[in-house]
């Protein structure tokens, strides 16, 4: 383990290791605070940013974070590192690799040509030097597009995962704020209900209940029921028409023991997935959600600051070809990001990470109550993730979410974006727009008669 | 099932936020603008559905009702709590009660660090082993948790209608303790410190935008330091609106009961006498 020696101003810092020196580089949050890992303070912040700028990338190889030999996340990370891809960058430190990434020459294909030659560690390390406007161009140079029954991250499209949650899993509830959704020009990523309760007969008939509906109107869309990937492969025994699989996942192996999940386990639940064959263009089958905090949480954290930690739970999601990620950014509370200023940073830091790394991301733009923020907040994370090309945001009735108890982004806020950025729905979900007369040729809505199918249709219904 | 339209007069998404200021007859009113007609389908969820629309954006009063629930909310957060008040009222229920204080010494410290609201300060941790010298069947802990709101409203009524249980079925209880600043592990302490066979805590649960004052119980059998989520039962939801007070009593009183005989709690407590699975403890973000 390596000291990282700077002076500055005639003082001199000295970081022991990989993992003191990224924790201390890494912009002010409170679950670093609260870990005991962050700088004491700002000056030796900047000092860590020095120190870090220095560090060649290759050493992130030589040196893991989390051991090799007793966390499976990590052996994932080194054993599929790309050395051919990581080529064009093997000899620069994080610093000069910022420089390289800011370049005009560093275009969309020599992103994507990169991302397998990069591990998370490196992602994490370059973003603590970037500045949010960084973040923001150098994820809106990275393109990522993936696809099932429709094509999500097309350059200038932005999609809405529609969330109707209700507390008790009602399905005339649920069903009532699918329409609304659906009425409102949003569904296109997905239609993904969070259940209040995690069983196998719940579970069974929500994917019943919006297959129904996919299939009665044709819509080019996918449904998901964001259960534990245990409860979904037992709905497949049911014959339950489960198009994405979804898992929550984090960035070590002892925080995805907590989730119930391993590596072995989510291969299953892929293959379980495509033997299905029910995407119709694609086969990108899976769904994770990750979260800033989540192996602090669960006591899982490894002394690694939460952000590098974030970084690895995409070196998971991106071995398993997902069709979407999102980070859940505000979600966690205050102890871990604590203000509106803390959530945008880690939002903007997730969205780049994951883009860097070749992965479909979305932002799930949100808080709790007892974090200092409003919906003030989640406009400028929202506009900022716009610009930044974000894949897709949440579509939640009002932004009020009366399952989970948070506030994230609304259908009205979708439009919102759309309307100011001049960007469209996915391609095969804005034509059966169109065709549905819910929105005009130029995305806007229009007008809803009593009569609309949708409406009116009397097809939408619950299994009995 | 078929969402056809039968109701012709749905209430709006803010609900009592809406009614209190009479936003129907003020110049603000939805009126003006075009009614989405799917607005008949709110009899199936409390989300806030059919919103309507200016343009895309939303329209003024619901701008306004979303604000003054997430004022609500905030309030409920960041509101005072009386502890000396709470344990004057359990007092006046008859039963001995005591005010402490956890390791946090503001609510900006609450929020960040919840290890310090998981342990007794140093004057209460001694007040404590002064006060309760023998074991005992139950120690119950009441705190403003993430809001003082619902600890005001829901404590009173939820524990005057349990107490009598308990005393009726002999359970011989420590002096109830009122601690501000509190997470469901201070259980752990609080128990072990009163040789308790079985800790409860009621507390404020994280505000929804619609929920401020929602209660949370959670209990665990022998208490002792380590405990996790796994060893405890939850009853969330406590609130008019919810599972109120009175009900909530009952099925704490009866899970109680329960653990008692089977000397376990958390995931061993599968059942609750009623039928109805005890709730799980939820994960991230919750008052623990």
């Amino acid at each position: 383990m390596a000291i990282h020696r700077v002076t500055l101003s005639g003082v001199t810092h000295t970081f022991a290791g990989l993992r003191e020196l990224m924790a201390k580089a890494s912009p002010l949050r409170a679950g670093d605070e609260l870990a005991g890992l962050a700088a004491r303070d700002a000056t030796e912040r900047a000092a860590a940013q020095y120190a870090l700028a220095d560090v060649p990338l290759a050493r992130f190889l030589a040196e893991p974070l989390v051991p090799y030999e007793t966390d499976e996340v990590t052996r994932l990370i080194l054993d599929t590192h790309q050395a051919a891809a990581f080529a064009p960058v093997r000899d620069l430190s994080v610093g000069q690799f910022r420089d390289w990434l800011l370049r005009y020459e560093t275009d969309t294909a020599a992103l994507t040509a990169l991302a397998p030659g990069l591990t998370p560690e490196m992602a994490a390390a370059v973003s603590k030097l970037l500045r949010n406007q960084d973040l923001v161009l150098m994820a809106h140079r990275c393109s990522v597009t993936t696809r099932f029954r429709n094509t999500l991250g097309l350059p200038g499209r932005l999609a809405v995962r529609l969330q109707p949650n209700h507390p008790t899993d009602d399905p005339h509830g649920i069903a009532a704020s699918t329409l609304d959704g659906l009425l409102y020009g949003c569904g296109d990523a997905v239609i993904g209900i969070n259940p209040a309760t995690d069983s196998v007969e719940r579970v069974d008939s929500l994917l019943r209940l919006i297959d129904d509906l996919i299939q009665t109107y044709r819509i080019p869309t996918q449904s998901c029921v964001l259960a534990h990937v245990t409860t979904q492969l037992r709905t497949l025994e049911r014959g339950a028409p489960l198009d994405l699989m979804f898992q929550s996942v984090a960035g070590t192996e002892a925080a995805n023991t907590s989730f119930g999940v391993n590596l072995a386990l989510l291969r299953e639940a892929r293959a379980a997935a495509l033997a299905l064959k029910r995407g119709t263009i694609g086969d990108n089958v899976m769904y994770f959600e990750t979260g800033q905090g989540s192996c602090l949480s669960a006591d899982a954290h490894h002394g690694v600051d939460q952000q590098t930690l974030e970084a690895r739970a995409y070196g998971v999601a991106r071995a398993f070809a997902p069709l979407l990620v999102n980070t859940v950014v505000g979600f966690i509370g205050p102890e871990y990001l604590y203000d509106g200023k803390q959530i945008i940073r880690a939002g903007l830091e997730d969205h780049f990470c994951g883009k860097l790394l070749g992965l479909p991301m979305g932002v799930d733009v949100c808080y709790t109550n007892h974090a200092e923020a409003d919906q003030n907040d989640m406009d400028t994370l929202l506009t900022l993730l716009g610009a930044a090309g974000v894949n897709y945001i949440m579509g939640v009735p009002g932004a009020d979410d009366i399952m989970l108890g948070y506030q994230s982004t609304s259908f009205h806020d979708a439009h919102y974006l759309r309307q100011l950025l001049g960007l469209r729905p996915e391609p095969e979900f804005e034509q059966w727009l169109e065709q549905m007369k819910i929105t005009g040729r130029d995305n806007r809505l229009l007008p809803v008669a009593s009569a609309h199918p949708l409406l009116s249709g009397g097809r939408f219904a619950a299994p009995t | 099932m078929n969402l056809q339209p039968s109701m012709p007069n749905p209430q709006p998404p803010g609900g009592s936020a809406s009614d209190s200021l009479n936003v129907e007859s003020s110049a603000l009113s939805v009126g003006r603008l075009p009614r989405d007609p799917w607005a008949h389908l709110r009899r199936h969820t409390p989300a806030r559905i059919a919103l309507g629309r200016t343009g895309s954006s939303l329209p003024t009063r619901e701008l306004l009702s979303f604000n003054h629930d997430h004022a609500r909310a905030r309030d409920a957060v960041n509101a005072p709590f009386d502890a000396e008040k709470l344990a004057a009222t359990v007092r006046a229920l008859g039963t001995e009660a005591v005010a402490l204080t956890t390791a946090v010494p503001d609510r900006a410290t609450f929020l960040r660090r919840p290890d310090l609201g998981r342990r007794l300060s140093d004057d209460s941790r001694q007040r404590l082993a002064g006060l309760a010298r023998d074991p005992c069947h139950l120690v119950l802990v009441i705190s403003d948790g993430l809001s003082a709101l619902a600890a005001e409203l829901q404590v009173p009524p939820l524990l005057a209608a349990l107490l009598p249980r308990l005393h009726a079925a002999g359970w011989k209880l420590a002096p109830v303790c009122v601690v501000r600043h509190a997470r469901v592990a201070l259980l752990d302490e609080i128990g072990a410190s009163c040789r308790a066979q079985l800790a409860a805590i009621l507390l404020g649960e994280r505000p929804g935008l619609g929920t401020a004052d929602s209660l949370g119980a959670y209990f665990e059998y022998e208490p002792r330091p380590g405990r996790t989520n796994a060893d405890r039962n939850c009853v969330s939801n406590i609130r008019p609106g919810g599972l109120p007070p009175a009900a909530a009593a009952a099925r704490l009183f009866q899970l109680l009961e329960s653990a008692r005989r089977i000397r376990s709690s958390g995931v061993a407590l599968k059942e609750d006498p009623a039928g109805s699975p005890p709730t799980p403890t939820p994960e991230l973000g919750a008052s623990e």
